[in-house]
């Protein structure tokens, strides 16, 4: 793969920052970014439209939304509950929470394809009981602009006084903690091998597969 | 962890290796694409000066934006002609097929692999779409998978993945009169609820299935995402064989019939596989499901109260309330006479064949309601064709139905097809979520394809066993 770029894919061993709760069981994709911002070719600018019909009624005119309130407007981390990012794979999810300035999500539980979704930009995406992200919830309410420091390797979250034991997924926390998480050229890699199982696969007919480079 | 299970074999047969993350990395054997989630897969491919490394292995088509009425080019809407040109751009400079509309095979991307044979049993299949898992009935390992995997696979020909547990859904007995497959799947859903199937892929066997097509198999697989498993598979047998007969590619290439068979024949689970988790359900207790809420996982049986929410698990209770808010139902009510404003039967959950025979054998010579708008929007261009020439168009034009092209069109308000207002919708598709067709005061019913014909005529969800004598799915 001559010419190819080299993409620098950093460590993500830490996330600290204030947080922002965003309440509810079961808060799917088209929540997250309804369809219609998504007829567009790039990811870009997505941000502003987060939770679009969550903050906004049918006149433009804000509703009450943590993602509005100006107590949050500096927030990088979501605190969130059970089945978040349920629906669609669609990445213009995390894509646009990631834009409009969210670097980790804790929560009670997340779908799986948004979690993945979630590794692939290097967000993390934590977990923890359902009373513990309560509690915490309801400290992010009252401390605004509280730090909480996300220790994805340690497994752990600090905030005030509190330390609490949280868990990431092992092949999420390798990924995140190793500077793997972006997979392209570490997959590229082994393309000889690739080449290999293509031929190995009864269905894959020759004309399939390409030259070696 | 299972052992000996179709999910077993297939991943490792695909296994390229393990990587530093512990995720295995898959040879992809069929990638399919769409105009929504690829292009900045594209994008990045070009920031990063790569090229596609598999694009024989890659299959394109338009449906999520693509309009359903005038398809003349350039479409109305700028944003859809922009991301249809990009596709165009894409696929032309890499060299991967497309079934655009010009060539009368474009359709629904979990719709037309199947047609075209694309599909096959054993094969891993992955697109930047969630309903991916549909394929998953033709014995495929098929999943979901976003635009950042959507570029590795572009790139690599593979995708990173963990391996998940195996769940086993047993659904023993014949299904009723008036029951069909997407009643099965929604009963799953409601019985696992929408989180349930996380971390797990879904086998679904027993007599139930084994009696359904492939097109009732993939309704259910289909919807394999909606209880939270991120694919669903049931294992291959002389139904899909018989499919894949019939299809374009073994159609041309007779001979490799033969040859791939032993190969669909061995990737079967093993009759004492082990599953990480059994659940049993009797199709013959089933009746007709609709949902009262927002979320798939919230349905009830057609002639059973819609819960209170005091009633339901704790974490539930919440959701059900904001749900029966929005949907205007109260507990203890059944969703029978629910008042409908719009019928929608189409997407890939149901737009295929059988349930459009099915739903225009229930119109024939009926009315719809009134006061509801009724579409047909076919999964593919070949299911409207073959449609209009058995006479099925002209049935639900005379019913009163708009007949439409083929897109995914009103499942999710990406085109012109949108719900308006507070309209409520019995819809043949996969999400009741709120805003999902097209407006944030929407309120959806699935339902199945003959139920949805029900509705329209009757202008309120109703029981399809009730409207007249109709054969089972």
């Amino acid at each position: 793969m001559s010419g190819a770029e080299e993409v620098e894919i950093p460590e993500v061993n830490y996330v600290s920052g204030s947080a922002v709760p965003i309440r509810g069981n079961d808060i799917d994709t088209d929540q997250i970014i309804p369809a219609r911002f998504m007829k567009v070719v790039t990811f870009d600018g997505l941000g502003e439209f987060a939770f679009f019909d969550l903050r906004f009624d049918d006149d433009d005119n804000q509703k009450e939304h943590p993602f509005n309130e100006e107590r949050f407007q500096d927030s990088s981390v979501m605190v969130v509950n059970s089945n978040f990012g349920c629906g669609s794979s669609r990445e213009h999810a995390p894509q646009a929470l990631m834009r409009w300035g969210i670097d980790a999500i804790i929560g009670e539980s997340f779908a799986e394809i948004f979690a993945g979704n979630c590794l692939a930009l290097g967000i993390p995406t934590v977990t923890a009981d359902s009373e513990t992200i309560q509690a915490l919830q309801d400290w992010v309410d009252a401390n605004p602009d509280g730090e909480i420091d996300i220790d994805v390797e340690a497994e752990q979250v600090t905030y005030g006084d509190e330390t609490i034991d949280v868990t990431v997924d092992d092949a999420q926390r390798k990924a995140l903690v190793e500077g793997v998480w972006d997979t392209t050229a570490l997959m590229k890699s082994n393309a000889g091998e690739v080449r290999k199982k293509a031929q190995e696969l009864p269905y894959v007919e020759d004309a399939a597969i390409p030259d070696a480079e | 962890m299972s052992e000996g299970t179709l999910y077993d074999k297939v991943w490792d047969r695909h296994k390229v290796t393990r990587l530093p993350t512990g995720q295995d990395q898959l040879f992809v054997g069929l990638h399919l694409i769409h105009e929504v989630t690829s292009p900045q897969a594209f994008g990045m491919l070009r920031e990063r000066d790569l090229e596609v490394a598999y694009p024989k292995l890659t299959h394109a088509t338009v449906d999520h934006i693509v309009p359903t009425a005038d398809q003349s080019r350039p479409y109305e809407e700028d944003a859809a002609e922009e991301m249809m040109s990009e596709l165009e751009r894409n696929v032309r400079d890499a060299g991967i097929d497309f079934s655009d509309p010009t060539t009368g095979d474009q359709g629904i991307v979990h719709v037309i692999g199947p047609e075209q044979g694309l599909t096959q049993p054993g094969k891993t299949i992955v697109c930047g779409d969630s309903h991916t898992s549909t394929h998953g009935a033709f014995g495929a390992l098929a999943f979901g998978i976003g635009t950042s995997q959507i570029r590795d696979v572009l790139a690599t020909g593979t995708v990173a993945m963990e391996k998940q547990k195996v769940r086993k859904i047993q659904v023993d007995g014949e299904l009723g009169e008036g029951v069909e497959a997407k009643d099965i799947v929604l009963e799953i859903i409601r019985r696992l609820g929408t989180e349930g199937g996380v971390g797990y892929v879904y086998e679904y066997a027993g007599e139930a299935i084994e009696n359904l097509g492939m097109e009732g198999r993939m309704s259910i697989c289909n919807m394999s995402i909606e209880g939270g498993a991120r694919a669903g598979y049931v294992n291959p047998d002389e139904t899909t064989y018989e499919w894949m007969k019939e299809t374009d590619y073994f159609q041309d290439n007779p001979e490799r019939f033969e040859e791939l068979k032993p190969y669909w024949e061995s990737i079967r689970s093993d009759d004492d596989a082990a599953y990480d988790d059994v659940v049993t359900i009797d199709a013959t207790e089933l009746e007709p499901v609709v949902t009262w809420g927002t979320t798939p996982g919230q349905g009830i049986g057609i002639s059973d109260p819609i819960p209170e929410p005091e009633s339901l698990p704790a974490d539930k209770q919440d959701t059900a309330r904001r749900a029966q808010e929005h949907m205007r139902v109260e507990p203890g009510e059944t969703m029978e006479g629910y008042e409908i404003d719009v019928a929608f039967l189409g997407s890939c959950t149901n737009a295929r064949l059988p349930d459009l025979r099915r739903a225009a054998a229930l119109v024939e010579g009926q009315q719809v309601h009134d006061d509801v708008r009724a579409l047909v929007v076919p999964g593919s261009q070949r299911v409207q064709e073959t449609a209009e020439q058995e006479g099925l168009k002209d049935i639900f034009e005379e019913a009163g139905f708009e007949w439409r092209n083929a897109g995914c069109s009103m499942c999710l308000g990406m085109n012109e097809d949108q719900l308006e207002g507070d309209e409520a919708c019995a819809s043949s598709s996969n999400r009741n979520f709120v805003g999902r067709q097209g407006s944030k005061d929407g309120r959806t019913v699935l339902m199945s394809p003959g139920m949805v014909a029900a509705a329209a005529i009757n202008g309120e969800v109703s029981d399809v066993r009730e409207l007249k004598e109709v054969t089972t799915a």
